[in-house]
């Protein structure tokens, strides 16, 4: 199953992403470089971001990339990155993309994500592969 | 201020419920818990930049200062906000021995916070690689100030002067609560710049929740809540602390040679047990009158995971010591124990959340 993700210069994500044995595309760091193109069933990993008063909790890297309607047909479903820490704001821009595009939240992991996670989502993702696939509205 | 002999050979816990007694000898034990050093002796270590450029927030190198200082003053907070004379009900209605040790986990919370804000924080400043860096790093002091401030608020509320005095005397006593301290003061007065990271991310990220602990486990019994908002807020304060200085930590590693990165992978691993251990110790020491230390071990092992993590390295403790009690998951993240893995269901039965309204203005969709 195709990942598509987001990680800010911390790498937290990028390093969950990379112990997975799916194959991963990262969207690009900058906001103002052009987005990926994406024409296959893919799940989007997304950390939260800031979440405070000041910005909005989903990326903007990610916004720009499901504003893109090719893109969003192929979106199956969202897994979190964040940390419990944040209270009522762990993964909160996966919960937000899933309500908005009708997917399912899969998975929510912390930080670079243990062991446990990594079993758990490539195990997920090899189940997600062979069964057929409902994409977002 | 009157700066004094120290009164015991630790650092204390700035007692702001008693801002009446100015005879508390504090700055010097901030520079130096050594009380053969005199304070000349700690101003001549301390060490002043020479020249400083006007910080220009228009030419960022690093987008992550830019991140988190927004982030960190986004989340800006006082204590006088939380509304914690509601708690005084709840308060009397725990025994004794659990007002002891909620005071004295708040004494012991207050003595970290006081040496991050005064001590801890500060020592990154000359270290910082970017002019935003020792900005953000202001800003992380000035917050755990902030904290180590609050818990005064809860005890002026909830308690008696005679009953927090006790309290900070017994912090100044605590032989586990001193050699926390004492283990991360030697650190942060050490001469490695990654070493000082390494402590600052292991008090920010794992050393605070043996304390953390506490409020949450009154929470989830509908104990103490307001008192609970509170914590939550500096815990949310203390992962951005952490996360933050992991990365400048993960930053400095990159341009280090391979012998080096293995000395401070040793170093953080051989860190980490040593106050591991103490924080056992601490544990036992505060918990086992109630009944609680297994159920807070627990809690510590997912931290400890949780602080390395920070700092870039694999998470130490295996999920049978790390399995958090479901209702101290759910005081700190509401919404956290419920089972969100699709992948281990059939998928068939998971609900889609309603579609909501979300505060981006730029989704086109």
């Amino acid at each position: 199953m195709l990942l598509v993700y987001f990680s800010a210069n911390s790498e937290y994500t990028h390093r969950f992403v990379a112990k997975l044995r799916h194959p991963a595309v990262r969207l690009p760091t900058l906001t103002k470089e052009p987005t990926l193109r994406v024409d296959e069933p893919f799940v989007l990993v997304t950390p939260t971001y800031g979440a405070g008063r000041n910005r909005g909790a989903v990326p903007k890297q990610v916004i720009k990339f499901l504003n893109v309607e090719e893109n969003r047909r192929h979106l199956v479903g969202v897994i979190g990155a964040g940390n419990t820490n944040f209270g009522m704001d762990y993964c909160r821009a996966a919960f937000k993309v899933a309500a908005k595009c009708q997917v399912p939240l899969m998975y929510r992991v912390e930080l670079l994500g243990t062991q446990e996670d990594v079993d758990a989502v490539n195990l997920g993702l090899d189940k997600l592969c062979a069964s057929s696939l409902k994409t977002a509205m | 201020m009157r700066i004094g002999p120290p009164a015991s050979c630790g650092l204390q816990a700035a007692g702001w419920a008693r801002t009446h007694d100015f005879r508390l000898p504090r700055r010097q034990h901030v520079l130096t818990t050594n009380s053969t050093l005199g304070r000349e002796k700690a101003l001549e270590n301390l060490t002043l930049a020479s020249h400083v450029d006007a910080i220009n927030w228009n030419r960022v190198v690093d987008p992550i200062d830019d991140e988190v200082w927004d982030r960190l003053t986004g989340n800006f907070w006082l204590p006088e906000k939380v509304p914690l004379s509601n708690d005084i009900q709840s308060w009397a209605t725990l025994t004794d021995d659990e007002k002891t040790l909620t005071m004295r986990v708040f004494t012991g919370l207050t003595l970290l916070d006081t040496i991050q804000g005064t001590v801890g924080a500060i020592s990154l400043i000359p270290d910082a690689v970017t002019p935003h860096e020792e900005a953000v790093l202001t800003n992380i002091a000035f917050m755990e100030s902030v904290h180590a401030k609050s818990y005064s608020s809860i005890f002026s509320t909830l308690c008696s002067t005679k009953e927090i005095d006790e309290a900070f005397r017994w912090s100044r006593e605590n032989k586990y609560l001193q050699s926390k301290a004492d283990i991360i003061l030697s650190y942060y007065r050490g001469d490695d710049p990654l070493k000082r990271k390494v402590a600052s991310t292991l008090l920010e990220s794992f050393l605070f929740y043996s304390g953390f602990y506490l409020p949450m486990y009154w929470s989830a019994h509908a104990k103490l809540t307001n008192t609970a908002d509170l914590i939550r807020l500096i815990i949310r304060d203390e992962a951005v602390h952490g996360y933050y200085i992991g990365y400048k930590y993960q930053k400095g590693l990159e341009s280090q040679p391979e012998e080096r990165k293995q000395e401070l992978k040793d170093y953080t691993m051989n860190l980490m047990f040593e106050l591991y251990e103490n924080e056992v110790a601490y544990t036992h020491d505060l918990y086992d009158p109630v009944g609680l230390s297994e159920d807070c071990k627990m809690f510590l092992h997912y931290n400890a995971n949780k602080a390395l993590m920070n700092l870039g390295y694999e998470a130490m403790f295996p999920k049978e010591v790390t399995k958090v009690n479901p209702a101290i998951l759910a005081a700190l993240s509401p919404g956290s124990d419920e089972n969100h893995d699709f992948f281990s269901g059939s998928g068939s039965s998971y609900v889609i959340g309603k579609a909501e309204n979300t505060e981006d203005d730029d989704w086109d969709f």
